[in-house]
């Protein structure tokens, strides 16, 4: 299985595989700037006190995040060309996960504003704020903590989503890891060595998440440990735990 | 219209929902048990243990489960659905076990010490104690998982040509050649997928607004 003959053989095929890998990075920048542009503006909206704004960040967070992300891709690249929409698969690939994944992005926007206690909304309008200075100075500054290590987790399964523009024949790392294999049946080498690229570049955004979780939860003590001279012993055991474990990130790092 | 959604092909579709819901519902069940074990061997004091659990999620976090499903298929060779089965359940097995190891990671140490000064075995302590506060924290997350895991049954037509819902809407869809009845295809599809997910991630919305702590923010 990995005989090698077949390692030879792939590696001489080895520059069209990573052209496609440059395709999947260059997929994955472009759907995540996508992404972030739409959770930010959903995410916003969707803490907004207007209910028709709240009303559509609903129906497009549920539509998209209960529908399998492949469903929509093949919307765009098999039923879009009958209305006379021809988009490249690279294009897809950019639109629909970016589309996909700023959805998850809102939801992460959105639970990272809702953390910040009312008061601080408060304050910045009784200093005169409006909303774009409340929202770009006072609340997003303090939210960004808490957004930031679910977003790393964003981005590294939106890299991983990318994989499935294979399916309609997208060019990318995955297409030609598979084109290789089923042409050749040395299947050992191309997956091995796709598995290797997929993790150098998701591996660094999930230690950078648990890495950014891990500093907030350490931050934050600190911040306590200065306002509150007078710790108590379970102040003393809390600090331990967090300090050992973090903060996990599961319930963001499990969806998408 | 009307030719297509005759009962033959609403009962078609069905068929291949069944298959979706039964490779997700083992799949799931399995990784919920290899989650466990990966979670309480991530925590355990034996190094050797702990770097195991840790270098298996880091693998399959980091990496597609497209990949793995082909990766089975092709190297270890079994037939479409086990193979099916055996990819889902290694690759969500590594983010159960990271669900399952937050949860536990957030019951309050002082929890575990009186387990121990009442005198509970650690099977007992961890089954009448820990669990129950754990799974506060873990449920909702599980959930969302299982919801990931239904969703992304989808690749297995394009990639193996097993005939889940995806599979079976695509089959009809290469019979039509009318714009509007293809729309309608994939409209069907998608709405099932929908209803399914959609139940589930309401059940994770009640689910957090009941078991909610009080002076928790943010979940």
């Amino acid at each position: 299985m990995f005989a090698a003959f077949k390692w030879e053989a792939y590696f001489e095929a080895f520059p069209t595989i990573l052209m496609a890998f440059t395709k999947t990075i260059g997929i994955s920048l472009l759907a995540l700037v996508l992404a972030l542009i739409l959770g930010v503006i959903f995410g916003l909206m969707s803490v907004s006190r207007s209910t028709v704004l709240r009303a559509i960040n609903r129906v497009y967070v549920e539509m998209i995040q209960n529908v399998p992300l492949l469903l929509q891709v093949f919307v765009m690249y098999a039923v879009f060309p009958l209305i006379g929409i021809k988009l490249s698969t690279f294009l897809i690939g950019v639109i629909a996960i970016g589309i996909y994944h700023g959805a998850y992005i809102s939801e992460v926007v959105r639970s990272g504003i809702s953390s910040i206690p009312e008061g601080q909304f408060e304050a910045a309008k009784s200093q005169g704020f409006s909303y774009i200075q409340t929202m770009s100075l006072v609340i997003l500054p303090q939210a960004i903590s808490i957004i930031m290590p679910p977003l790393a987790v964003q981005a590294a399964n939106l890299i991983k989503n990318t994989s499935i523009m294979a399916l309609v024949a997208g060019g990318e790392l995955m297409y030609a890891t598979n084109s290789f294999a089923n042409s050749t049946s040395y299947y050992g080498p191309a997956y091995v060595v796709a598995a290797i690229l997929y993790f150098i570049l998701c591996f660094p955004l999930s230690r950078l998440a648990l890495h950014l979780e891990q500093n907030r939860g350490r931050r934050r003590v600190k911040r306590k440990e200065y306002y509150n001279p007078a710790m108590t012993e379970f102040d003393e055991d809390m600090k331990n735990a967090v300090a050992e474990e973090g903060v996990s990130t599961w319930e963001s790092s499990s969806r998408g | 219209m009307g030719e297509l959604f005759t009962w033959i092909n609403i009962k078609f579709l069905l068929e291949g929902l069944v298959l979706t819901i039964f490779i997700s519902a083992i799949s799931i069940l399995l990784s919920l048990v290899i989650g466990t074990v990966l979670a309480l061997m991530r925590r355990s004091h034996n190094s050797i243990l702990s770097a195991i659990a840790t270098v298996y999620i880091e693998i399959f976090k980091n990496t597609p489960l497209l990949l793995w499903i082909m990766f089975i298929f092709f190297i270890v060779q079994l037939p479409p659905i086990p193979s099916a089965v055996a990819a889902f359940t290694v690759f969500t097995s590594a983010s159960m076990g990271e669900i399952i190891r937050g949860g536990l990671a957030g019951v309050h140490r002082g929890q575990y010490e009186a387990m121990r000064s009442q005198g509970f075995s650690r099977i007992q302590g961890y089954w009448y104690i820990i669990q129950p506060q754990a799974m506060r924290n873990m449920v909702p997350a599980l959930l969302s998982q299982a919801i990931t895991t239904i969703k992304d049954t989808s690749f297995l037509w394009s990639a193996i040509a097993i005939q889940e819902l995806m599979g079976r809407g695509m089959i009809l869809m290469n019979q039509l050649n009318s714009t509007p009845q293809i729309f309608a295809i994939f409209g069907l599809v998608g709405l099932f997928y929908f209803i399914i997910c959609f139940a589930l991630s309401m059940g994770v919305r009640y689910y957090q607004k009941k078991y909610r702590l009080p002076g928790r923010v943010g979940l």
